[in-house]
């Protein structure tokens, strides 16, 4: 039972995790790329606006830091369980 | 040397370099046909998953409908991007831990329903047959165009080509041809790009250079463009024009069809343990991102150059005259792209000059968004090698997608159906050749239907899209995310969400995409606004309402399956999975 509860906190601290990412991946793109951009229309990024950025090109960019920086905490996460290969 | 055999050369030493890696990267089990034997270094494994992603539409296609569609059309740099956040966290580590050859193999275990394997089977087969097709004819047209060979000549060379690695070299001949396919059409895509953005802002680097001074206004350029298209009554390029409900769907939709399409899931199988997945995850975007970040430069400011060229004095000033077309030496592009028919002029009105403009009536000058990319090298002037690199950058971007649907479908075929339901006592060696049989025929089916494409090609990528989307992506969430979720519930929910979906389709587009027979358009839709082509996300709610509810009112799935959700849950033991 021990090697089980302990299993059941390592996928809740994933979980965690993951639900942290994917509020992160959620305002970057659907946030200031598309629902937030008319309130952010003020805030000038080479010749136009910061969501028309975050559309075409910021959007991305924070993707690619979140997927890097989750393999990262999760490669950290399986050692701390012993889960690692 | 002219450019046709320097189109030759550069094409010829490519598919001379795929033949090589096929012949040295032989597959001798199943285990190297289906999954490359599971020892694929991370960022290998991540270029091959961004050539196999990029395909023709990709490479030719994306700049153009940027170029033409401005800020609307940020849908498909965000949602083929942000998939892959959905695969690295959600999809990819687990399925690869549980270690087994296909996707539907997945669904039909987690959810002990052979009906659920043969639902996800039809899926996974109706999508890559019709992403396939866009490739073939994609192959077909990029020799016709830089080869001068006719299209079916074309289609059959690349169909050999790609016989000839994937059926020997299966998942393993495949992986490391794409590679190279990676390098090659990175390169085609990148040069001319740098070389546009240093002529334009004086910035190497496009993505930057999007966001800097044009170097003829002095203003930035994206506020260059924007004026520019104001005085030609077209709209902004930063401007929505779109519903933010219907941008924000098409997004999600994208996003979560990205991650739920299984010739992509399939290439994190090839990685020894679930840490690589993960972070094979991430250098497949890194090298997907080079492309995608590129792409919108590419299309803001191919916009410019093509606006500069017919306004060579300004948007205020007076048209390009039909003369000066005829006489200029650097205007030869416009010309030869007039006799492919993608770029069309015509005097109309009889004043000697060719108007740009957006009111119909008046416009003289229409041009096919394919050319932001194919004639891209011209309009800049760069030398002719730049040409011939698009051409081999073309078919590396078709033959990489194509090669890795076929597998996706090959192994349904070999391992989901004639394994699983029809011969289960057939050995290694027959599963093999079965494997091999099975690839052979889908490249004739597809090279066939890339020959005489239906004339619905066109309008399946959103049926792709809405499959995976609506069936596939919910159905493994809630495989690995959930215990609770059984049988019935999963096929109820797959058959619902991929029949509210496809019947969504079929309202706008026409039922089997029978030209008339449909009751809505997607300029006037039936709900909202929202576009058949954003409806998967929509479908995918459904999917997960119906499975929930149906699950809850029936038993729970047995300990086994509980057990077995904990197995892929937790990394350790991959490696151990391959025998099996």
């Amino acid at each position: 039972m021990a090697e089980n509860s302990d299993n059941n906190a390592y996928w809740s601290a994933n979980r965690r995790i993951i639900g942290i990412s994917l509020v992160i991946w959620f305002i970057s793109s659907f946030g200031f790329g598309i629902l937030l951009r008319p309130l952010l229309s003020g805030i000038k990024v080479g010749g136009t606006d910061i969501g028309f950025w975050f559309a075409q090109q910021g959007s991305i960019l924070v993707f690619l830091v979140l997927i890097f920086v989750y393999a990262t905490k999760m490669n950290r996460l399986d050692k701390e369980h012993g889960v690692d290969e | 040397m002219d450019q046709f055999t320097l189109n030759l050369i550069v094409v010829g030493a490519t598919f001379a370099l795929y033949i090589g890696i096929a012949i040295w990267a032989r597959a001798g089990s199943t285990a190297e046909f289906y999954a490359a034997g599971r020892g694929v270094n991370p960022v290998v494994n991540g270029m091959a998953t961004g050539a196999d992603w990029m395909s023709a539409a990709s490479f030719i296609s994306m700049a153009g409908i940027i170029s033409f569609g401005g800020y609307n059309t940020s849908a498909y740099l965000m949602g083929w991007t942000g998939g892959y956040v959905l695969l690295a966290m959600l999809i990819a580590p687990y399925l690869r831990k549980f270690g087994k050859f296909t996707v539907p193999e997945f669904i039909g275990d987690r959810f002990y329903s052979q009906t659920a394997r043969t639902v996800a089977v039809i899926c996974l087969i109706t999508a890559s047959l019709t992403y396939v097709i866009g490739q073939m004819t994609g192959v077909g047209v990029a020799f016709s165009r830089f080869l001068e060979v006719d299209n079916l000549t074309g289609l059959l060379i690349g169909a050999t080509i790609v016989f000839f690695y994937a059926v020997i070299g299966g998942m393993k001949g495949i992986t490391y041809t794409q590679v190279a396919q990676y390098v090659v059409l990175i390169t085609a895509y990148t040069i001319p790009a740098v070389f546009i953005s240093l002529q334009l802002t004086g910035n190497p680097v496009p993505p930057l250079g999007l966001f800097s001074d044009h170097v003829g206004s002095g203003e930035p350029l994206l506020a260059t463009l924007d004026g520019m298209l104001r005085d030609l009554g077209f709209n902004e390029f930063t401007q929505q024009t779109d519903t933010t409900l219907n941008i924000f769907l098409f997004t999600m939709s994208l996003m979560i069809g990205t991650a739920g399409l299984p010739h992509v899931i399939v290439r994190f199988f090839t990685v020894p343990t679930v840490a690589s997945a993960r972070s094979s995850a991430g250098w497949s975007l890194v090298f997907i991102a080079l492309l995608y970040l590129t792409a919108p430069a590419v299309g803001a400011m191919g916009r410019v150059n093509l606006i500069d060229t017919f306004y060579p004095n300004g948007t205020s000033a007076e048209a390009l005259s039909v003369e000066t077309i005829d006489s200029e030496e650097k205007l030869d592009w416009v010309r030869n792209w007039a006799q492919t028919g993608l770029l069309q002029y015509e005097d109309k009105n009889g004043d000697g000059l060719i108007t740009y403009v957006a009111d119909a009536e008046l416009n003289e000058l229409s041009v096919n968004r394919d050319i932001m990319v194919l004639a891209n090298p011209e309009i800049a002037n760069l030398p002719s090698w730049v040409i011939a690199l698009i051409a081999a950058g073309g078919l590396a971007a078709a033959l990489s997608t194509a090669a890795g649907l076929l597998m996706a479908i090959s192994s349904a075929v070999s391992h989901d159906l004639i394994k699983s339901q029809i011969n289960p006592s057939i050995s290694e060696k027959g599963e093999l050749l079965s494997a091999r049989i099975s690839m052979a025929v889908a490249i004739v089916i597809a090279t066939y239907l890339g020959a005489n494409p239906p004339g619905f090609a066109a309008q399946t990528v959103a049926l792709a899209f809405g499959l995976a989307a609506s069936s596939i992506f919910p159905a493994l969430l809630m495989g690995i995310f959930s215990k609770r979720v059984n049988n019935k519930g999963a096929v109820a929910g797959m058959l619902a969400g991929l029949g509210i979906t496809v019947v969504y389709i079929f309202l706008h587009k026409g039922w089997f995409f029978i030209p008339g027979t449909n009751s809505f358009t997607d300029a006037d839709p039936l709900l909202l606004s929202i576009k058949s082509t954003s409806f998967g996300a929509v479908g995918a709610l459904v999917n997960f309402a119906v499975a929930y509810l149906v699950s809850n009112a029936t038993e729970e799935p047995p300990a086994e399956i509980r057990e077995l959700v904990e197995s892929v849950r937790i990394p350790r033991g991959a490696g151990g999975a391959v025998d099996h």
